[in-house]
């Protein structure tokens, strides 16, 4: 099996797996990052999302082979400052319900942030992030707190 | 060197019998008296097996459900230290494995609070007298000049005081009391207080693990190709090519399928594809979803099993009398939880154990002991946190899969489904149809209602095998019998069907109250009534039901003059022991609906805690409107259409209402919160689409476009 390096929240992994592995899967068995969950594999729920050289991505639909240079933020390299105003707001309003879409919703939302989207295209991105629970009025109270303070 | 000092015996059982439905033990665990200490240790006090106090002060409440989102996680702890008096900040949660010294473990019919709302207060409450009674005795003074605060006793009469940890040598020496007294509710500190969740900052920074994160030591990673058709089985398969790909272990058949064990997900699932798999397809291969439709539709013609009723629904037709007729219609729908099914088991040495987000830790342990042929002692189940169940993992067969496979390959292993595989091979909610006739006086007044409720039995697919005659689950949420109508009927019917039915967040409450609200509503436009007034009058006074639909009336500007395509529509409904009532507003405009907001009110007793309740009830919401907006599963050749979330949609960010949330103070008992919001969704919505439109929804989901 081919060998790849890649970056992960500024750290460098060498992985060896097969050519056409989803980043998702090297993330979860290869590198134990779990916080990056699985939900389609086909792009269609977001709970995957990480940030490609700061763009948020689904990563189950990115091929290891496919990334060389690009530096991958995942939740828990966000998570390496607990103070971010969204971790901050996400409790404050107990956003989560069962948690396993939320690393997702947060990547999204903390790409959309930083890129200084408009709140139409902050709805538009949100608006691809799955949550059975329906935690959604909720992301939007903190959207519309986030926004604000920005 | 453990020491069981005079045990107490006290068990309580209750039989509970959940909504009309199946048969529940929830035994309070004996209290036991352990004390224990091994060398260097703290010592040890654990009057119950759901709290222990360490010499260190230390508190540990032991939280024995399952936590899917729904927050018990943190409610149910709520509930032990308000009466044992100990700073909430300062307690550790430890979640239990699968043990039937917890009692019952069994996460599902809105029932974590209910069901332990005393058991739970008593062991707090007892652990506290037995710790105040050491103090007293140390002091030598009588338990009343002592107070329990903050994780201290402190003798009123001198200020002196002792903390927990101090005590709990000389407490453990004591016998378990009886009877204690729990708290009057005026007395309560944290119950009723908006606790954050114990658990939302290990979640939201990618912390948490989740069934599907656990690995063990030597971990493989599994994959299972199941026959398409439903009930369908494997006759040979080649697994060259299989065997041939990166990362492929090994191949073995198990009872469902076929399992490929790869070093890596991603492998197993590539393994999978690559099987080539000869099936018998079985009994079901041409049975497609038409047959089942008709089938149902057969039976409306039928007359059903009487279950309850009044008066006479046949009397002649008298002068002036309106009369109206209509059937409702629900399809599969299913639970689709973001976490798809995962296990991870480890069978080894005659022993199996398992870490499994499952609803039913004690049903996945003895599921898993009676196909390995293992004594239940030789099964160790682990809870984890799960991503979502709404039902769907109150029944185990992917746990069972994950052994089984563990077992034949001898290896530890984590079985993943796909969302595929959640789709095709998951459980559904049945299918329904209702047959309703009603009338009006000519003044308006009601005088008729009958509903006979067409739909597959869960506890037939689930527990027997024979049809049961009378399903009373398939009529729960009839609220039809509060309305003061003279003569009713409802009857019942039910069916046989090969797909795998199971209980989805709040059962037959997903269709039951959509049709009898939604004829309700056709009533009294046929009585040329309000539909608010309509319910109001023939409500008993003073009933918690009225009450809630008063208020809901109230807090959602009933009545107000509103733009042309926007409507509001009100239902109401009574389930697991709570009454709601709901409001919807919509704007429909060329047959596109917007949602724009649910006014709920609720009245579920005490509230536990009202930030848990409100995210149970705007959730609620959201689930419901999946399902009437969008929700349909459909058979063919046996075998479920729909494979992930582009052919079976959910409710997204965008499609969200607000959501208003009330509720009724009182000090009523606890009643159910997880899935009340869920029954009055449907007919809100669909009786505030006839305000905007003129439009009676009466099969869902909803297809303005049809209509």
């Amino acid at each position: 099996m081919p060998k790849y390096t890649i970056t992960v929240n500024k750290k460098k992994y060498s992985v060896e797996v097969d050519a056409g592995t989803p980043l998702l899967w090297v993330l979860r068995d290869n590198l134990g990052l779990t916080g990056t969950k699985y939900g389609c594999g086909e792009a269609l729920c977001g709970c995957c999302t990480v940030h490609v050289d700061g763009k948020a991505e689904r990563s189950c639909v990115i091929n290891v082979e496919d990334i060389g240079e690009s530096s991958i933020t995942t939740i828990e390299g966000l998570a390496e400052n607990p103070d971010h105003p969204i971790f901050k707001t996400w409790i404050d309003l107990e956003v989560s319900q069962c948690g396993y879409c939320q690393p997702g919703q947060i990547m999204t939302l903390a790409a959309m942030l930083e890129q200084n989207a408009t709140r139409k295209e902050i709805d538009d991105a949100m608006d691809s992030i799955l949550c059975r629970c329906g935690t959604y009025h909720r992301i939007r109270k903190a959207v519309d707190k986030l926004s604000e303070e920005k | 060197m453990e020491n069981s000092n005079k045990t107490t015996r006290r068990e309580f059982i209750k039989v509970v019998t959940l909504s009309g439905g199946g048969l529940f033990l929830a035994s309070f665990v004996p209290l036991q008296n352990i004390f224990s200490n091994t060398g260097d240790d703290p010592k040890i006090f654990a009057p119950s097996v759901y709290l222990k106090i360490d010499s260190n002060g230390v508190v540990t409440i032991i939280f024995h459900r399952s936590e899917l989102g729904q927050g018990v996680k943190t409610a149910l702890p709520m509930l032990i230290a308000e009466e044992l008096e100990v700073d909430w900040e300062k307690i550790v949660i430890e979640q239990s494995d699968a043990d039937p010294k917890y009692g019952n473990q069994s996460t599902g019919g809105s029932t974590s609070i209910r069901l332990n709302w005393e058991p739970l207060r008593i062991a707090g409450a007892t652990a506290r007298v037995m710790l105040v009674t050491a103090a007293a005795s140390r002091w030598n003074v009588s338990p009343e000049n002592c107070l329990a605060e903050s994780g201290f006793v402190i003798n009123k009469l001198n200020n002196e005081k002792f903390s927990y940890g101090d005590l709990v040598e000389d407490a453990s020496k004591l016998p378990v009391p009886k009877d204690v007294k729990l708290k009057d509710p005026k007395d309560f500190k944290l119950i009723g207080k908006r606790i954050h969740r114990v658990d939302t900052p290990d979640k939201i920074h990618g912390i948490a693990k989740f069934g599907i994160d656990i690995v063990v030591p030597g971990i493989y990673y599994a994959a299972v190709s199941r026959c398409p058709s439903i009930g369908g089985k494997v006759k040979t398969f080649n697994s060259t090519k299989t065997k041939s790909l990166p990362g492929v272990i090994e191949v073995v058949q198990i009872s469902n399928g076929v399992a490929v064990i790869a070093d890596s997900t991603w492998h197993a699932f590539n393994g999978r594809d690559a099987l080539i798999i000869d099936w018998d397809y079985g009994p079901n291969a041409n049975v497609n979803n038409e047959d089942i439709r008709n089938e149902l539709i057969k039976n409306t013609r039928k007359e059903g099993f009487e279950w309850e009723g009044r008066g006479n629904v046949n009397k002649e037709i008298a002068k002036g009398e309106k009369v109206i007729e209509a059937i409702y219609e629900v399809p599969f729908i299913t639970h689709a939880p973001l976490e798809p099914m995962n296990c991870v088991a480890k069978v080894e040495n005659g022993k199996a154990e398992l870490w499994v987000g499952s609803q039913t830790p004690q049903d996945a342990r003895s599921s898993v002991a009676r196909t390995l042929g293992l004594n239940e002692d030789n099964v160790t189940v682990h809870i984890t946190l799960m991503g979502g169940g709404f039902g769907r993992r109150l029944v185990n067969d992917f746990a069972v899969e994950a052994a089984e496979i563990s077992k034949a390959s001898a290896k530890p292993i984590k079985l993943t489904w796909t969302r595929e595989e959640d789709m095709k091979f998951g459980l559904y909610r049945p299918p329904s149809m209702h047959v309703l006739k009603g009338s009006v006086t000519e003044d308006g007044r009601p005088l008729k209602f009958s509903h006979h409720v067409i739909a597959p039995s869960i506890i037939q697919m689930r527990f027997y095998r024979e049809l049961p005659p009378k399903d009373y689950d398939i009529k729960e949420g009839t609220v039809d019998l509060q309305y003061n109508i003279p003569n009713m009927s409802i009857t019942g019917t039910t069916i046989a069907t090969h797909v795998p039915i199971s209980w989805l967040r709040s059962v037959y409450h997903t269709q039951n109250p959509f049709a009898v609200e939604s004829f309700i509503d056709e009533m009294a436009f046929a009585a040329n009534k309000d539909p608010y007034e309509f319910r109001r009058d023939m409500l008993p006074d003073n009933s918690r039901l009225k009450n809630v639909l008063n208020v809901a009336a109230e807090k959602s500007g009933w009545g107000k003059s509103l733009p042309k395509g926007k409507g509001m529509g009100i239902a109401i409904s009574e389930c697991y022991e709570s009454f709601c009532a709901e409001v919807a507003e919509v704007t429909v405009e060329n047959n596109r609906i917007k949602v724009d907001r649910f006014v709920v009110v609720i009245d579920c007793g005490i509230v536990v805690n009202p930030d848990l309740m409100e995210s149970q009830m705007q959730g609620a919401i959201a689930f419901g409107l999946s399902a009437v907006l969008k929700g349909e599963i459909t058979i063919k050749n046996g075998g479920v259409e729909q494979s992930n979330f582009d052919d079976y949609q959910i409710l997204t960010y965008n499609e969200m209402p607000v959501v208003d949330v009330h509720y009724i103070q009182n000090n009523y008992k606890v009643g159910g919160v997880g899935e009340v919001g869920i029954a009055a969704c449907a007919p809100a919505l669909c009786n505030a689409i006839f305000a905007a439109t003129g439009k009676r929804v009466r099969r869902l989901p909803v297809r303005l476009n049809s209509i």
